[in-house]
């Protein structure tokens, strides 16, 4: 029933063979995450029981900057606090009084664990539990961890999430739903709900919404389209609320978008005829845009250091909507139920890392010398310095790349470097 | 626990990567957990650094709780040393693993390595950066000096006057506010005088320059935040004097120039500062629109205190604020700030130094970067004088804040934000002006930059029982708005003292007589 734009690949267990790795990691925590998810749900707060160095970290991740009276903060463990001559759970009430004062307006405060919390054994499930009895009707809490003994950078999302989805409706209609789950754009998901809507596909929703008051319901009829490839663990907490995934790659590039909205045009038995109506304006858009950076990206090699688990459909969509070669690529785990549609669709011939260790894989990005490199913002001076093009990763998380409409961006994203590389004269400083 | 939105100051272990990244051949083993090491962005980006800072972070994760961290320590230890090959290793815990109570300072000494092994004690929920790079590099100094304690002591005082003089440059750090530039202004300056510069620490040092320190005869302490504690130590146990005057503004240049003449017993004569614009520019007619500007400091306790005192001395404005994050600095600053007959704020919550900037309504706010973002929101011209910096204040022009050249360059940045002498009068003149306004931006600031767009007037709301007429009103917005806030209390404390229940513009007029000097 789906038309044949996918040629889906023999899935063999040489084609993605990832090697494990085991050492230094230079990847953000889960508290990252923080930075996007503030912004998407407007009446949330984030507030991170831990140290300065989580202040720090995400003021510094953030862009050093905040513009706004952010909707997050950090419950500084104090020397009184880890003596016990504080009580963590008075001095947490204490803060968190101290925010609603601040912020009459929230309707939920996220209480989000630490590498600090976690080691001293802080019960913020308890904490959380606690509170909601004593904000009842007011205030929502919910805890979850970004630590970085436990996360890694977009983990936190995942956690976020997982840690919601007890708390959405239970569906008792009979009609089917569609839910979406990850933060995309804003601009993203009115694009999206546009083509659901022209294929006929109603009831959807977006997880998470704007509203954290406004939580969608879910049930046996609930059916899942993941947007972001890092939430297995939500998967499966909605898994366990009756709803059913729908498998397909990521909404990543012309092919990847037009897979994803097939996935979920073919479970909702939307007529071929009406898919092809629907799909082929913005696909052919899609391919359009990317074929401009065809001449430009095709025949580059690209290695990618583990950061925040786009390594895998990016790669995919680098190889074969943009022709480039893959030399290495890093993920920092490697969620087999997550990506079971996109490891057919992968290339062959590349190194795949699960895990990391960084000296070593910088000395092999350094051997391997790849046109592009795409890697974290520590490590991207340092190499643009031995002559090597990078594009930072983060920039993949906050910049809107997912669906047909973004696929000439994403390609933009990795084509300026490039350019630029060319059309500067004044050499390296290094 | 204390609610933190935004914190001035990173944990005490980034002032160790500080350190360890500012010097040669130095590398730091820091046991703690992925996600620490966003530490690195801070010097590849802030300061676009070529290098990654030489730390090697042992990330653990939760399935290593328990007895493996330990091991996991050692193995990256080993790995750090056989991938870095530094000649000196300094090894300290993140706020997790001290936690853990791994002890990695023990753990390291037994591990057998060829090179010193510094241990460093950071103190994570009770201090943090600065503390964390001035306990770094005092452990560091300690250590390689303490080796070599034992080695003949060379006598400085051979008793020749005509002998060369010179002087180590403590405290210039990676990520501190231009120390780069300051270096080398304060080498020109040193040299134009003929004191020859031993040995800069931490900045460009490597462990044989640690070891050269005790050779100078005096100790600069450019930045006490860092060095303090390193140049007491040596004052105690090599008996080299500590020259605590940091050279940053014209008169603290002379006053630095003056303590080395005492302290070295040398003569320095006055033309080494003569080429320094700033007296003149000051002087010169156009500047006389600066008199009286009301300027907010607040920064470091160094650069604070330093630039109070050229703003107030040097620049001819007011200084209606000062204030500083450095806890440790608390003291000396209270001191700068009671000669100014103000009080000083010593707090490390920027929102408190928001409040203060909105009461005090300075028209122009010398800060760190939180303070160019309060000045930005709230319309008023400012300059960053100290970290917390972006990386646009990590300039690619030379840019020195200390010495002759750092005094020209503090006129330029902080004359730049303001409204030119004529522009103000016309902005009296004419306050209704349809182009020219309140709202409008100085003309040689792009939009948005500096304007004078009002903090929207603590008004309307009147003490109460009292009443503003129309007229009145009115009339008290053609008042800049700089001074309008206090117009307006000085006119209801007037109106209150008389018993008059409104205000109209013969009370305002009344009230703006009563209070002039």
């Amino acid at each position: 029933m789906t038309a044949d734009v996918i040629a889906v690949s023999e899935v063999t267990p040489e084609r993605f063979q990832p090697l494990q790795e085991r050492g230094q990691r230079a990847v953000f925590c889960g508290l990252t995450s923080i930075i996007w998810l503030h912004r998407k749900i407007q009446d949330a707060f984030f507030l991170v029981v831990g140290s300065r160095t989580c202040a720090h970290l995400i003021q510094s991740a953030a862009g050093v900057m905040i513009f706004a009276e952010p909707r997050f903060g950090t419950a500084v463990l104090g020397d009184r606090d880890l003596a016990g001559m504080a009580d963590c759970h008075d001095e947490l009430d204490r803060v968190v009084a101290q925010v609603l004062a601040r912020r009459p307006e929230l309707k939920s405060i996220f209480l989000v664990g630490s590498c600090p919390s976690e080691v001293i054994k802080l019960d913020l499930d308890n904490a959380a539990g606690r509170l909601g009895r004593e904000y009842e009707g007011q205030v929502r809490f919910v805890s979850f961890s970004g630590s970085g003994i436990e996360t890694t950078f977009t983990q936190g999302e995942d956690n976020c999430l997982a840690s919601l989805a007890s708390d959405l409706p239970e569906d008792t209609t009979s009609e089917e739903r569609l839910l979406v789950v990850g933060t995309v754009p804003d601009i993203v998901e009115d694009q999206f709900r546009r083509l659901f809507s022209q294929l006929g596909i109603e009831h959807v929703d977006f997880f998470p919404g704007s509203q954290s008051t406004d939580l969608p319901a879910v049930g046996e009829n609930t059916k899942l389209l993941l947007a972001q490839p890092f939430l297995g663990e939500t998967l499966r907490a909605l898994e366990g609320r009756g709803a059913t995934l729908l498998p397909a790659p990521f909404p990543l590039g012309a092919e990847g978008s037009e897979a994803w909205f097939r996935a979920a045009a073919n479970a909702y038995g939307v007529t071929v005829e009406k898919q092809q109506a629907v799909l082929q304006p913005p696909l052919q858009r899609a391919k359009a845009a990317l074929g401009k950076y065809h001449s430009e990206l095709s025949g580059k090699s690209f290695s990618m250091l583990p950061d925040s688990q786009l390594e895998i459909p990016l790669a995919r969509f680098l190889a074969r909507e943009c022709g480039m070669t893959p030399k290495e690529v890093g993920t920092p785990y490697f969620d087999a139920r997550v990506m079971a549609e996109e490891v057919p669709l992968l290339p062959s011939g590349v190194d795949w890392v699960e895990g990391q260790d960084l000296d070593p894989a910088l000395d092999r990005v350094r051997a391997t010398r790849p046109d592009l490199t795409v890697c974290g913002l520590g490590i991207a001076n340092p190499l643009e310095a031995e002559g090597l093009r990078t594009k930072w990763s983060i920039e993949l998380l906050f910049t809107p790349i997912q669906g047909f409409e973004q696929a000439g961006d994403l390609a933009e994203l990795f084509a300026r470097p490039l350019r630029r590389e060319r059309a500067l004269e004044v050499g390296s400083w290094s | 626990m204390e609610l933190t939105l935004w914190t001035y100051e990173g944990p005490p272990h980034v002032g160790a990567i500080r350190v360890a990244a500012s010097m040669r051949g130095v590398h730091l083993v820091l046991h703690a957990p992925q996600g620490d090491t966003y530490a690195d962005l801070l010097f590849t980006m802030i300061e676009r650094d070529g290098k990654r800072p030489p730390v090697t972070y042992t990330t653990f994760q939760a399935r290593d709780l328990g007895a493996s961290t330990a091991e996991k320590f050692l193995n990256t230890l080993q790995a750090a040393y056989d991938h870095h090959k530094p000649s000196l290793l300094l090894v300290a815990d993140s706020c997790t693993a001290e936690l853990l109570q791994d002890q990695p300072g023990t753990l390291a000494e037994t591990a057998g390595l060829p090179v010193p092994v510094v241990p460093l004690e950071m103190a994570a929920y009770s201090r943090k950066e600065n503390w964390g790079a001035s306990e770094t590099f005092y452990h560091l100094v300690r250590a390689v000096l303490s080796a070599q304690r034992n080695a003949e002591e060379k006598p400085r005082d051979d008793g020749s006057s005509n002998r060369r003089r010179t002087v180590n440059l403590l405290g210039p750090t990676k990520l501190g506010f231009r120390c780069r530039d300051d270096i080398q202004e304060i080498q020109r300056l040193l040299q134009s005088v003929g004191i020859g510069v031993n040995v800069v620490a931490p900045l460009d040092a490597d462990i044989h320059d640690i070891s050269r320190i005790p050779e100078a005869d005096a100790n600069v302490c450019l930045y006490p935040e860092v060095a303090l504690t390193t140049c007491t130590w040596l004052e105690r146990n090599f008996g080299q004097p500590v020259i605590r005057t940091v050279p940053l503004g014209f008169g603290a240049t002379q006053d630095f120039l003056a303590e080395l003449a005492g302290v070295l017993q040398v003569d320095i004569s006055a033309e080494a500062v003569a080429d320094c614009r700033l007296p003149w520019y000051s002087r010169s007619v156009d500047s006389t629109y600066l008199t009286g500007k009301r300027v907010f400091v607040f920064g470091d306790g160094m650069h604070a205190m330093t630039c109070a005192r050229v703003a107030q001395q040097e620049m001819g404005f007011e200084v209606v604020g000062l204030g500083t994050y450095s806890r440790e600095m608390a003291r000396e600053v209270r001191a700068v700030a009671k000669e100014l007959g103000i009080e000083a704020l010593i707090t490390d919550d920027h929102m408190v130094v928001e409040q203060a900037v909105s009461e005090l309504r300075p028209e122009l706010v010398l800060g760190t970067q939180m303070e160019r973002h309060i000045a930005k929101r709230l319309g008023i011209g400012c300059a960053v004088i100290s970290t917390p910096a972006h990386v646009q204040d990590y300039p690619a022009r030379f840019s020195p804040q200390m010495g002759v050249e750092g005094a020209n360059v503090l006129f330029d940045t902080w004359v730049h934000p303001l409204i030119m002498g004529l522009e103000e009068h016309l902005l009296h003149m004419f306050r209704d002006d349809f182009e020219f306004n309140d709202h409008a931006a100085p003309s040689h600031l792009s939009h948005g930059e500096g304007t004078l767009m009002a903090v929207e007037d603590t008004n309307v709301v009147a003490l109460e029982g009292v009443h503003w007429e129309d007229g009145a009103e009115k009339e008290l917005k053609k008042i800049p708005f700089f001074v309008r806030g206090k117009a307006k209390r000085n006119t209801e404390r007037y109106a209150e003292e008389h018993g008059l229940t409104a205000i109209d513009i013969e009370t305002l007029y009344e009230a703006k007589a009563h209070y002039s000097r």
